[in-house]
């Protein structure tokens, strides 16, 4: 029964995501479809952070490194494109792009390079060396950005024109948010059969119980690299739409700052929840937009909010409205 | 040459020293009551804030030190009493958001009251100028009285830990709370003052880091994960760690943006090995940190994993 509820108001959430841009498109409001294409980024990302998070139950304070490695690829690759500069001449002629399907590619690729170097080191540790670390390793690519002059540095990199995708105008809000969602929706999609999988529940065997884990055979270790990995190509490939989103990328998107917004996301939506990000995404750029318009500290507001959801509503928004705890 | 390399290492020793202020708090605090606290850098901004806004007021740079460690000593008792006992017994994810929203407060809350422009504080008259040591290096006074007090309340802190009653009753604390609970230790109010001493450490790092450079708001986060990777090099709970962790840390943030760019440039052309060199001398720290925990993934003094 209160799982039929929950499903429910993942149906709801769904059907808000879409209709709230078509309404707003009806309306002639595009800075609303803006708004809900940001949800639907912000939302990609928590389901990127939820797999390691919610269900690995490894408390990553580092994802904004995947965020920002994910936005960067897209920056990095439309500037080359744009001023036809090829990134490398030697051995082989290796020019930018402005195509999304080719800067997606290499989102993943780079994201999951560094994101199988880091949790090779950070998986060795457990409880608080490993939220320390992961924030730590974050910190490095941040300070790298910051002092690597070659793609702007502190002052990050304009991406003149949103990069294309086949058959669509990127620079129409609503076809650029359908693109948005789609990718979401695939993303959520994905992670759902992966953590029905055998896989999945070996992932969340290992947070229930490491030992039992490896008393059965199956090593926690290569099990939580690989939902690492996965999770931080989610977030990045969350990244890379972000820059294209805000035509501009900038170290901001790899700071701790960063990391600590889509865990609130996570957290306020639900951890370990298939909709808890989406949930999270929306509610958090929603009060973004109410209290932001009402008082200009509106962060003050948002901090006792989350102080509140900590202490007393520890299911999150999913949590509290399907009456049901997920795991003690 | 050979006077700038010996400024340079001096600065490293007093960041080394501003950095155990921090840290030592953050591991005493996660080694009695298991507690990472991601707003022990708003602390330390609100040290700096104290200070600046009484010196302000008062013209006095030791009245803001003394309004420093008491306003951090204050906001941390009081946040203790009020969230953070909430917090012991929930798991780690609980502890980082909960702390991770007192930094939005705090922040804001700072941002609030003294708007967003940086303040100043100023030096006491009589520590501006310099001091000249052997070798005919100058150095800056009042740095030199910083990286002296930091040692002073450095070793004050041992022999609190080492030969005091609070300082048993902690480390008893450390080991078995259950235990010293039992016999008859008032545990709440021990972890308050735990608290308190941590946050009144921070305050007084950031009012006198706050005089080297600007108060602002935010200036506590970049201080904070930097102590994150000294405890977790010196190992989570160990004092001493906490000591050679820093002063590590210090010294080869420091030393590496003075002499990496110089090494690089023995080979590179001036601009890309400045480049090259700045890029890599921000990520050292971090590698070294990677290197200590691919060999003792508990730190160099950590008892578990």
């Amino acid at each position: 029964m209160t799982m039929n509820r929950e499903t429910l108001i993942n149906s709801i959430l769904a059907i808000t995501l879409i209709a709230v841009p078509l309404i707003a498109l009806g309306m002639d409001e595009p800075f609303i479809i803006t708004l809900a294409t940001k949800v639907a980024i912000f939302a990609m990302a928590g389901v990127g952070l939820n797999l390691v998070l919610g269900y690995g139950g490894l408390v990553s304070f580092g994802h904004a490194a995947f965020f920002g490695i994910g936005g960067y690829a897209a920056g990095i690759l439309a500037s080359h494109a744009l001023n036809y500069e090829p990134i490398m001449s030697w051995p082989f002629e290796l020019e930018g792009t402005t195509q999304m399907i080719i800067i997606w590619i290499v989102a993943l690729i780079a994201s999951a390079l560094i994101a199988l170097a880091i949790g090779a080191i950070t998986l060795r540790t457990s409880g608080v060396y490993f939220i320390m670390i992961t924030l730590a390793f974050a910190q490095m690519i941040y300070y790298f950005a910051i002092s690597w002059p070659a793609y702007g540095g502190e002052d990050g990199l304009s991406i003149y024109v949103r990069n294309g995708f086949p058959g669509l105008n990127t620079l129409d809000p609503i076809s650029f948010f359908a693109l948005c969602a789609v990718m979401l929706g695939i993303a959520m999609a994905f992670s759902a059969v992966l953590i029905r999988s055998r896989f999945g529940l070996a992932l969340q065997g290992a947070r229930q119980n490491t030992q039992r884990m490896t008393a059965v055979g199956i090593a926690p270790f290569r099990i939580r690299l690989v939902a690492f990995v996965i999770s931080a190509m989610i977030t990045a490939l969350a990244g890379a739409l972000y820059a294209d989103l805000n035509r501009f990328v900038s170290p901001s998107m790899l700071s701790w700052h960063m990391s600590g917004e889509i865990m609130v996301f996570v957290i306020l939506g639900g951890v370990g929840r298939l909709f808890g990000p989406l949930a999270g995404a929306g509610l958090y750029i929603i009060l973004e937009h109410l209290l932001g318009g009402v008082w200009e500290f509106w962060q003050l507001p948002l901090g006792v909010l989350l102080l509140i959801v900590v202490l007393f509503a520890r299911g999150g928004l999913v949590g509290v409205l399907a009456g049901e705890r997920k795991h003690a | 040459m050979f006077s700038l390399f010996v400024e340079q290492l001096l600065n490293g020793l007093q960041s080394g020293v501003m950095l155990f202020l921090m840290a030592s708090g953050l591991t005493l605090v996660f080694g009695v009551m298991g507690l990472i606290n991601l707003a022990h850098g708003s602390l330390y901004m609100v040290g700096a804030f104290a200070c600046a806004a009484v010196a302000a007021w008062t013209g006095s740079f030791w009245l803001g030190l003394v309004a420093s460690l008491m306003a951090a000593a204050l906001a941390g008792a009081l946040v203790e009493m009020l969230i953070i006992r909430r917090l012991y017994n929930r798991d780690h994810l609980d502890q980082v958001l909960a702390t991770f929203a007192l930094i939005l407060i705090f922040s804001e809350g700072t941002r609030w009251i003294f708007g967003s422009f940086p303040l100043f504080l100023s030096v006491p008259e009589f520590l501006t100028g310099t001091v000249i040591l052997p070798g005919d290096v100058e150095y800056p006074l009042f740095r030199f009285a910083i990286i002296i007090a930091g040692f002073v309340v450095a070793a004050g802190l041992f022999l609190l830990i080492g030969k005091t009653r609070l300082g048993i009753r902690i480390r008893a604390g450390e080991a078995d709370r259950g235990m010293i609970a039992a016999l008859g230790v008032n545990i709440d109010r021990l972890y308050t003052i735990v608290f308190a001493l941590g946050a009144a450490l921070a305050g007084l790092a950031g009012a006198f880091v706050g005089t080297t450079q600007s108060v602002q708001v935010g200036m506590g986060e970049p201080v904070l994960i930097l102590a994150f990777v000294v405890i977790v090099i010196g190992g989570i709970g160990s004092i001493k760690g906490a000591l050679i962790g820093s002063l590590l840390v210090g010294f080869t943030d420091t030393m590496g943006r003075f002499l990496l760019p110089h090494a690089f440039a023995t080979f590179l052309d001036p601009s890309s090995a400045t480049a090259i060199g700045s890029a890599l001398a921000s990520m050292l720290i971090y590698i070294v940190m990677a290197l200590v925990l691919f060999l003792r993934p508990s730190g160099l003094f950590g008892t578990e994993a």
